[in-house]
């Protein structure tokens, strides 16, 4: 077995080819067979390796590297322990299956010249995998800041458009704010030694000071993860982006933001305040059923998956405060348990979000249509597509046996096992916050019915989509690898957690322990309490549906006879009846009306050519983002007085200062 | 691991949950009727209805797809995996490490994904607008049945309906006010998601009303026997829970079998009274405009909460 060291160089030679294979898109930016089948797959081979070196780093000790690279006597160190090796292999795995699908998807004439496209897209994933990698703070923002910039020129790929380049603006805008957070984190963390992350291991903070780094790093990470209130950018960058680019950045580049907040908190900073935890659990609800309820109103389904993606985000620190709570409180095995639910989710989030959005740029690719309102029926133009996302629908609905459910029961087992915390007020918030919890879950299923429903069954909405064509053999086989993995995630919890179990070794110091009663049974705490058999599960179900199958086979031999649809007796049926995305969200805007901003424009029986028209808009964006603006331009007015455009009015000002100085160091 | 023995018991015990079932559903029915001064089928009704249905051909409309078609097995089949996992008889149950109480949230939640699906696979104005609602009814049914599971499982302190039900009876017999909450909640639970009056009508095909209904529309033949199956399935899973949960006394524990001989008796003797209870509560209630029925799932959903928190507050 190769050791840890051979595990980091070969990662860094995947990085490596990932930026020399950019540079080859940058010599041929017109070339689309090169780039398309050279390239990416190429890309995909070397997200494979990547993989494969972050699985074997997983069980072995941490190794540190110090490139000379950067400033002078301000070199890059680098650092592979568990915890970065565990996000290196969701971002190996899932990158894998979106450059294969990258391979066949980007097309002529589409926005970015595709040899372009190719280098944001090899910098931007070889800079998340940097990220994981960096062990100061200097490589950490450098990279951190690479990847928003090329993730930025990714989302503004289609820059024609004025909504891309604003969707493009607000994103780069809350990267930057969130950035300055982080950065200043890094400055208190620092004490007074050096920027390396080894240093702020040993610095001990103030506690005062430590809960300040705190709400920093909460506030610069969450503003990555999409966390409420600060995740307006999400749903308009998202599906301005390329399929394969917003499949990465919701699978990978939030999770790089967990990643952050995981390391800031469990690394870095060593002490656990209890209400820390409540704060990011709070959040974590906040943004899961804000998430979910606005995603069910949705009429675009890039956006609809973009919404999604924030209460994922929201499920994830539910479980990373709930693990905070624990650690605080000394209850080490339940923070294993919560933190196993975290890592888990973020996992099984990478598989099935990419899989979704990668479907919905197979969808787009052959209808030309992103509104729900305009698709339907495309399981018979479409199979392939639709019943591959019909397993990641059914996995991020957290239906068992497939993965969405795994994470959310070792979550609510989290919640179940929670009693005698010694704060009473804690002790009333659990059941709260396990109902929201359960509550946003099972939104989740009525998004995804709405999402699957409308796109894929049905009758098609509109002329065109009859001509609809299949993904081709690229994109199926991109698809297909994520619905291998939402598949084997779901049925085989134990060994997964087995893989989890070096990072919650590495962090708290304590393994979950997935089974005591062999590879089939995921039984957390002990056999008597819980237990959840993915694979028997699965077993019974095939079993009772091939036994009903033949059984009616062999007693009932009345054939099947095709006939108009029945629909109660109704003679005109036209697509137009079905549901549209609209009308399946409508109970949804009625029972959360206070959600919702909303504009209805309603016609009167007498108008002559009636208008319907209704627009779900965000409040958090009135009541936060646009008095902040208004402040920030009245305060911008103020500063520009001081901006005469004289050099005698400039030359005094500094005159002032050096005068002021001056009086200071007297 | 698994025994022969146990496997045995487990197969018959879901034989059994089949058998029994469309028993069940005529039972209230016929009660429905007596309670409304008719006469009534009968309670082998259910019986000749899967019969004839079994053996019409199957009518599928142009446009279905393999999903249509596969939906009643997977529906028949989640049902039959939550008869296995749930004690009807005894609690020496093979399959039951398979699921716990949370699993079995996510079955029905598996199962109610399906048919909604299905419904939305023809493209008929009926067919979504059931689905829709029936997703209206489950996002807040599925909470507040996993919180009335919860408030079980922490007194029990575990989620495996086995657990649960071993450790209720043979506990000391304790009063918790929790557990009263949970029932209610659970009762208004079962109501909706039974798609019975108040919140469904299961006898109409009134546009305005119907839920479930408006779903199976399209079904007929084999496909519709297997979702009417299911369906009384459901039923008779839904009451099995709730004897489990709140009246697991006469339920056997282990293997052991003078128990199990006893335990039938006594599931027939339950089943029939809370047959009746439901006759009864159909026949005094009105069915309630479609959006009334978040109010009243959601107050399900409430009471459940506050059954938790009365536990963690009292009872821990």
């Amino acid at each position: 077995m190769p050791g840890p060291g051979s595990a980091l160089t070969l990662i860094l030679g995947v990085i490596l080819l990932w930026l020399l294979l950019g540079l080859a898109g940058v010599f041929f930016p017109r070339n689309l067979h090169l780039v398309s089948r050279v390239l990416f797959p190429v890309g995909a081979l070397g997200a494979l390796a990547l993989a494969a070196a972050a699985l074997n780093a997983l069980g072995q000790s941490t190794h540190s590297l110090i490139l000379p690279l950067g400033l002078p006597d301000l070199p890059f160190h680098l650092r592979l322990d568990p915890l970065s090796a565990f996000f290196l292999l969701l971002l190996g795995a899932v990158t894998a299956g979106i450059s294969v699908f990258a391979a066949g998807y980007f097309r002529k004439g589409e926005g970015t010249p595709p040899g372009l496209q190719c280098l944001y897209y090899h910098v931007f994933i070889a800079s998340m995998a940097l990220v994981l990698l960096a062990d100061d703070a200097y490589a950490f923002m450098v990279f951190w800041e690479t990847m928003a910039l090329s993730s930025y020129f990714l989302v503004t790929s289609d820059h024609t458009k004025p909504e891309i380049r604003r969707a493009g603006f607000l994103y780069l805008l809350i990267a930057h704010v969130g950035a300055i957070s982080i950065l200043l984190c890094f400055g208190l963390l620092h004490g007074s030694g050096d920027y390396t992350f080894d240093n702020m291991r040993s610095v001990q903070l103030a506690p005062f000071w430590a809960t300040v780094a705190f709400g920093l790093a909460l506030f610069g990470f969450g503003a990555k993860a999409g966390m409420l209130p600060l995740h307006v950018w999400l749903p308009e960058a998202h599906p301005a982006a390329p399929s394969p680019v917003s499949a990465l950045m919701s699978a990978v580049m939030l999770k790089t933001a967990i990643y952050g907040l995981l390391r800031v908190l469990f690394d870095l900073l060593h002490v656990q305040v209890w209400w820390w935890g409540v704060a990011i659990l709070v959040l974590g609800i906040a943004s899961a059923l804000y998430g979910v309820v606005f995603s069910a109103v949705q009429s675009d389904m890039k956006r609809l998956l973009a919404y999604s993606s924030i209460e994922n985000i929201g499920f994830i620190l539910v479980g990373m405060g709930l693990t905070v709570i624990f650690q605080s409180y000394g209850m080490h095995s339940l923070a294993a348990l919560a933190l196993t639910a975290t890592l888990y989710h973020c996992i099984n989030h990478a598989y099935f979000k990419s899989l979704l959005f990668l479907a919905t740029g197979s969808v787009l690719h052959a209808t030309h249509e992103r509104a729900l309102g305009k698709l339907g029926g495309l399981i018979h133009r479409m199979p392939w597509v639709a019943w591959l996302a019909l397993i990641g629908t059914l996995a991020i609905a957290g239906l068992p046996p497939l993965n969405g459910f795994v994470s959310e029961w070792l979550l609510l087992q989290a919640f179940l096992f929670t009693p005698n915390l010694p704060h009473p007020y804690l002790n009333m918030l659990v059941p709260v916050a396990a109902a929201a919890v359960a509550l946003a879950a099972a939104l989740a299923g009525y998004v995804m019915v709405k999402f699957y429903g409308v796109v894929f069954l049905g009758q098609p909405r509109e002329e065109h989509l009859a001509e609809a064509k299949d993904a081709g053999i690229w994109e199926r086989a991109g698809l297909i690898w994520l619905a291998a993995g939402c598949i084997a995630l779901g049925v085989a919890p134990v060994a997964v957690i087995g893989v989890i179990d070096s990072v919650t070794g590495h962090l708290l110091g304590r393994t979950l322990g997935a089974s005591a009663t062999g590879w089939m049974f995921l039984t957390p705490i002990s056999a008597g309490r819980a237990s959840y058999a993915p694979f028997l599960f699965l077993l019974v179900i095939l079993a009772v549906w091939l036994a009903t199958w033949l059984a009616v086979r062999y007693y009932y031999h009345a054939g099947v006879r095709r006939a108009p649809p029945w629909d109660c007796g109704f003679p005109a049926q036209t697509a137009r009846m079905q549901d549209s995305a609209e009308g399946f969200g409508q109970p949804i805007r009625q029972v959360f009306e206070p959600f919702f901003r909303m504009n209805r424009e309603l016609p009167t029986p007498f108008d002559a050519a009636p208008r319907y028209r209704v627009s779900v808009e965000d409040h958090l964006w009135y009541w936060l983002y646009l008095p902040l603006a208004k402040v920030t331009d009245a305060l911008t007015r103020v500063v520009t007085r001081l901006q005469r455009g004289r050099i005698s009015v400039y030359l005094m000002y500094s005159f002032a200062t050096l005068l002021v100085l001056l009086l200071f160091v007297q | 691991m698994i025994s022969w023995s146990g496997l045995v018991a487990q197969l018959t015990e879901i034989l059994l949950a089949v058998l029994l079932a469309p028993i069940l559903l005529g039972w209230v029915n016929q009660c429905r009727a007596w309670l409304q001064n008719k006469s009534g089928p009968g309670i082998l009704q259910p019986y000749r209805t899967l019969r004839k249905l079994f053996e019409k051909e199957a009518v599928l409309a142009h446009g279905a797809s393999p999903l249509f078609r596969a939906t009643p097995y997977v529906l028949f089949a989640c049902m039959c995996l939550a008869a296995a996992i749930v004690p009807i008889l005894g609690t020496d149950l093979p399959f039951s490490p398979a699921a716990d109480a949370i699993a079995l949230v996510g079955i029905f939640a598996l199962a109610r994904v399906f048919i909604s699906l299905a419904a939305m696979d023809i493209g008929t104005a009926f067919g979504s607008l059931g689905a829709r609602r029936e997703m209206m009814v489950g996002f807040l049914a599925e909470p507040a049945l996993l919180m009335t599971l919860f408030t079980a499982s922490l007194i029990s302190q575990s989620t495996s309906l086995a657990t649960i039900v071993q450790h209720r009876a043979q506990a000391e017999f304790v009063i918790y006010p929790s557990l009263a909450f949970a029932g209610i909640a659970f009762t208004m639970v079962s109501l909706a998601e039974n798609a019975r009056i108040p919140v469904d009508n299961p006898t109409t095909h009134l546009e305005l009303t119907m839920i479930h209904e408006a779903m199976v529309l399209e079904y007929s033949g084999r496909h519709l026997a297997l979702i009417e199956l299911s369906s009384a399935l459901k039923l008779f899973v839904y009451s099995c829970i709730g004897i489990a949960l709140f009246f697991p006394f006469g339920i056997a524990a282990g293997g052991d079998s003078v128990g199990l001989m006893l335990a039938l008796p006594a599931l027939v003797a339950k089943l029939a009274v809370g047959g009746f209870a439901m006759a009864l509560i159909e026949t005094l209630s009105a069915k309630m405009r479609i959006f009334r029925a978040p109010e009243f799932l959601g107050t399900a959903f409430l009471l459940a909460v506050l059954a938790m928190l009365i536990h963690f507050l009292l009872e821990a």
